[in-house]
């Protein structure tokens, strides 16, 4: 196959995706509004310094976003009956992984630029370092737009199942990944369980381009990112050719 | 080397001939005048490049019979054969594809011609849509080869599928876009022009009576609507071969007419088309050959007429009278086999001739009026129930 024809497939997998999927319930739910109680649940009525957490936030919006798009596309296609026709097309499962992907990306860099935005500009933050600040942006959507579609590989026919189960993976990383507890100050089990985390990685990517505090080297924190992204995306391919025809 | 116009030039005759017009012309031109117009090295070595030419038409012929040259410019299937219509559009060989221990498709072989209607047909669970899901490279067979169009499926599946059209059982177009957009979807995935998608658009939905909501979301459409729209999807890039897996299954009378009418018309302008289907009757008129395969075996593979001869013992009466008769009257040493239909009583017999006789008597007899009396052939409804069990 040539490399045109499967970038081709690829971006017109992730436009019709964009184009159905972004304004679907469970994204707007699970990728907007879920970050945004997390966040007014935890900072009103504490005395806070905000700037601090800011960086947490911001990965956890883009952890939220990018992941939330993935998981809905196999199920819902199945469950319409078009993924068989999909697969028809001159496609690949990877082609169609790799749209899902972008797609989720897209969502999920699109929002977290909102974020940072707002922040910049009401939050007299400041950006560090911009070269490396886009790098992990773009890092981060791919490894968590990779988790979220790894996450559908179940293929149930019912995306509420899926997103079910994207609930229960999701939900506990954003508590051992130093979010609402800076890593700092975590214990050795807290901390252990943290590196776990791809999260972890991005959190303190931003830590160090936005507060100029980082807990572990930047090269670490890339390559914990890139490798969890590797094991996200070869994950997703085998399992989504595994559980192919289940629910067509 | 032998020509057999009827079957039309293939692509080995047609490049020697014309390699050695090019060749030969202006090398007897010059010879025979005896002047060195071209060249002097031409005539002065005629036998030399005479040698060139020859093993130059043996290079090529040895290179087409290798598939080498047409298959790396991807024009084997233009040229081929000019007519074309005896080369094979899919060839499968001992397909096999089990779930867990149930082997779905055990071993089948068969070969589609180009513009040919394949119909496949066979009962609930017969294996259809698992073949139908691995010659559209849906799924991948555990044993065999799938060749579409020449090209080794397995190998290649993205140039295979760049030359079918599906219509998959299942296969539902978007709701949550509307008809054109949905083409277009499609249309860029095989990578087609925005000029040339509008086109295309404008064209098939017009000639499926779905123009006019063209920009309504699909999801408002009927069940016949939307069948409409995903057969112009599988067309919209003019397939070679198109698949279509019970394409006319539950829809309304307008549609199933526009799709059969879409079908025949796309195989007139040369596609190949494999059909499976539940409507034998559908099959019957519309297919050159069928394939009724059981158990995921071919239990049968013949044009509909050889394989209705098959059964040519049996052939049926439907008769109608405009009072009831009691069905025990009608049997007689040729009828063996009463059965209502309706208003209708169908017959069987292996003698038409006498069992008609023996009716119109008894119609006699009894006062009755014969409202109406049709002899029938032996049906493929027939033949496919004795080949799958179903009439036992």
């Amino acid at each position: 196959m040539s490399f045109s024809v499967f970038l081709r497939g690829v971006v017109v997998t992730a436009e019709k995706n964009i184009r159905i999927y972004y304004k679907k319930a469970p994204v707007i739910i699970f990728g907007i509004l879920f970050p945004l109680f997390m966040f007014i649940s935890f900072y009103i009525g504490r005395d806070i310094d905000i700037s601090r957490f800011f960086p947490g936030f911001l990965a956890m919006t883009l952890f939220f976003t990018a992941s939330s798009v993935g998981p809905l596309i196999t199920p819902w296609e199945k469950q319409a009956g078009t993924y068989e026709r999909l697969l028809s097309y001159p496609v690949t499962v990877s082609t169609i992984i790799l749209g899902d992907v972008a797609a989720g990306m897209v969502f999920g860099a699109f929002i977290t630029t909102l974020v940072l935005t707002a922040g910049l500009i009401f939050l007299a933050i400041s950006v560090f370092n911009i070269f490396i600040m886009v790098i992990s942006v773009i890092l981060g959507c791919l490894c968590f737009a990779s988790l979220g579609v790894l996450l559908a590989s179940p293929s149930s026919k019912a995306p509420s199942n899926v997103m079910m189960l994207s609930s229960l993976v999701r939900f506990p990383l954003i508590f051992i990944s130093g979010i609402f507890v800076p890593l700092q100050e975590l214990g050795w089990t807290g901390l252990f369980l943290s590196y776990l985390s791809p999260l972890t990685y991005l959190v303190d990517i931003f830590n160090a381009c936005l507060n100029g505090t980082a807990m572990l080297p930047l090269a670490v924190d890339i390559l914990g990112l890139a490798f969890f992204t590797c094991i996200f995306l070869v994950a997703a391919n085998l399992l989504h050719k595994r559980n192919l025809i289940k629910g067509l | 080397m032998t020509f057999n116009f009827n079957q039309g030039l293939t692509i080995a005759q047609i490049i020697t001939f014309t390699v050695t017009a090019i060749t030969s012309v202006p090398l007897f031109s010059s010879y025979l005048r005896g002047v060195d117009t071209i060249n002097p090295i031409f005539t002065h070595h005629l036998p030399v490049w005479f040698g060139f030419a020859f093993i130059l038409i043996a290079i090529i012929k040895i290179s087409i019979r290798k598939k080498l040259i047409l298959n790396q410019l991807g024009l084997k299937d233009a040229w081929g054969n000019l007519n074309g219509k005896n080369e094979p559009a899919i060839e499968v060989s001992n397909l096999t594809k089990s779930f867990g221990r149930i082997i779905a498709v055990n071993g089948m072989s068969f070969t589609v011609s180009k513009g040919e209607i394949f119909g496949f047909l066979g009962p609930n669970g017969a294996g259809k849509t698992t073949t139908i899901r691995m010659l559209t490279g849906i799924l991948a067979p555990d044993k065999g080869s799938i060749k579409i169009d020449g090209i080794n499926l397995a190998k290649d599946p993205i140039r295979a599928k760049m030359v079918i059209g599906v219509i998959p059982e299942a296969g539902n177009v978007y709701g949550d876009l509307t008809a054109k957009q949905n083409l277009a979807l499609t249309g860029r995935y095989y990578g087609l022009s925005k000029g040339h998608i509008a086109k295309r658009t404008e064209e098939i939905l017009t000639a499926l009576g779905l123009y006019e909501r063209g920009d309504d979301f699909v999801r408002t459409f009927s069940k016949g609507m939307k069948q409409r729209v995903s057969i112009a999807c599988a067309i919209i890039h003019e397939p070679k071969i198109l698949f279509l897996d019970e394409p006319t299954e539950g829809l309304d009378v307008q549609s199933r007419r526009l799709i059969v009418d879409t079908i025949q018309r796309m195989n007139k302008l040369g596609c190949t088309v494999f059909l499976t289907t539940h409507n034998i009757e559908e099959a019957n008129r519309l297919c050159e050959k069928v394939c009724i395969i059981n158990k995921g075996k071919i239990a049968a593979i013949d044009s509909p007429e050889k394989l209705k001869s098959t059964f040519e013992k049996t052939q049926t009466i439907e008769i109608s009278f405009n009072q009831r008769i009691d069905k025990e009257a009608l049997s007689n040493e040729v009828i063996f086999g009463v059965e209502s239909m309706g208003d209708k009583l169908r017959l069987h017999t292996d003698n038409p001739d006498k069992a008609v006789k023996y009716l119109v008597a008894l119609a006699q007899e009894h006062g009755v009026e014969i409202v109406s009396l049709v002899t029938c052939g032996p049906s493929l409804e027939e033949a496919f129930l004795r080949l799958t069990g179903g009439g036992e």
